[in-house]
């Protein structure tokens, strides 16, 4: 349990909006081993919550979310399929690689879409944030997307691994 | 402490463990419910219970505030966590709010 471990995790899960606490759970528990600091886990969690929101949102349009108490409904309105995301976790030599893709409507322009602010949909009360704290908190972002194909986010950010049971032995 | 509150023109909004897009148009729609009653002025939003907000809540605080704002009402963020103060912090949302 060391900062050379090596270790891998896919997901692919629905792009309901129940899926976000989903993803963030397992990032975090993905990068358990390597005793990460509060903050550190609270900056991957909250880089992961934007990416997939993203790509349920606006890759999907899948806007809907949890309706209240006691009403769960997690279905596109139109009854089509909600799509896919897919996420990949790496752990290498104590850096946390995320990629997250969608097949999604994609984006137009990815240098407009990551400057603060920008949001193409205030009508979903969106604040254009996303990508500026995905930048924020982790060491590198890269987007790569096609209209009509859809989107993958890269992150990655090094993790501190205090070497815990090397101070035990 | 239930989920809204008014108390003394003040529209309490007590915010849930994460505050995400999932939870987030329940607590706008709700909250907005309340603020089209003329004795509710000012907004707080209590994040006790919250460990965890991304920009959704921004969204939420910020919605808010655009309806209030222009009629002299202010919002407030009170029992603010690490993580939250952090994202308020960022997203220039701290400069809006009275953070308590
Ligand atoms: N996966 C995606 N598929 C399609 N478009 C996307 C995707 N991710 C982001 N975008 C586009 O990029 C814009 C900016 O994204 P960003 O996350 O920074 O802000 P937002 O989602 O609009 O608001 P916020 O994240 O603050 O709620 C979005 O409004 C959307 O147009
Ligand atoms: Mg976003």
């Amino acid at each position: 349990m060391n900062g050379k471990m090596e270790n891998e995790m896919e997901l692919l899960f629905d792009a309901i909006s129940y899926n976000e606490g989903l993803a963030r759970v397992a990032v975090a528990a993905f990068v358990s081993n390597l005793n990460p600091t509060l903050e550190e886990l609270a900056d991957v969690k909250t880089a992961v919550s934007e990416a997939v929101t993203n790509a349920i949102i606006h890759g999907y349009g899948n806007v809907e979310g949890y309706a209240g108490k006691g009403r769960p409904v997690q279905k596109p309105a139109d009854g089509k399929k909600p799509g896919k995301v897919r996420m990949l976790c790496k752990l290498e030599r104590g850096v946390l690689k995320v990629l997250i893709e969608d097949r999604g409507k994609g984006i137009v322009n990815v240098g407009k879409a990551m400057e603060p602010l920008f949001t193409t949909r205030p009508d979903l009360e969106r604040s254009g944030m996303g990508f500026a704290f995905m930048e924020a908190f982790m060491d590198d972002l890269q987007v790569e997307s096609a209209p009509g194909v859809g989107t993958i986010v890269r992150m990655q950010k090094k993790m501190t691994n205090d070497p815990w049971i090397e101070v035990a032995q | 402490m239930e989920e809204f509150q008014v108390i003394d023109h003040c529209l309490m909004v007590k915010l849930p463990k994460e505050v995400d897009h999932h939870q987030a148009g329940y607590y706008c729609q709700k909250a907005d419910a309340f603020l089209f009653q003329p004795e509710v002025n000012h907004v707080v939003f209590d994040f006790e219970d919250t460990e965890f907000m991304d920009s959704s809540g921004i969204g939420i605080i910020m919605g808010r505030y655009k309806k209030i704002a222009p009629l002299g009402g202010k919002v407030y963020a009170i029992n603010v966590g690490k993580q939250v103060k952090r994202i308020l912090d960022l997203s220039g949302m701290s400069k809006l709010l009275e953070v308590l």
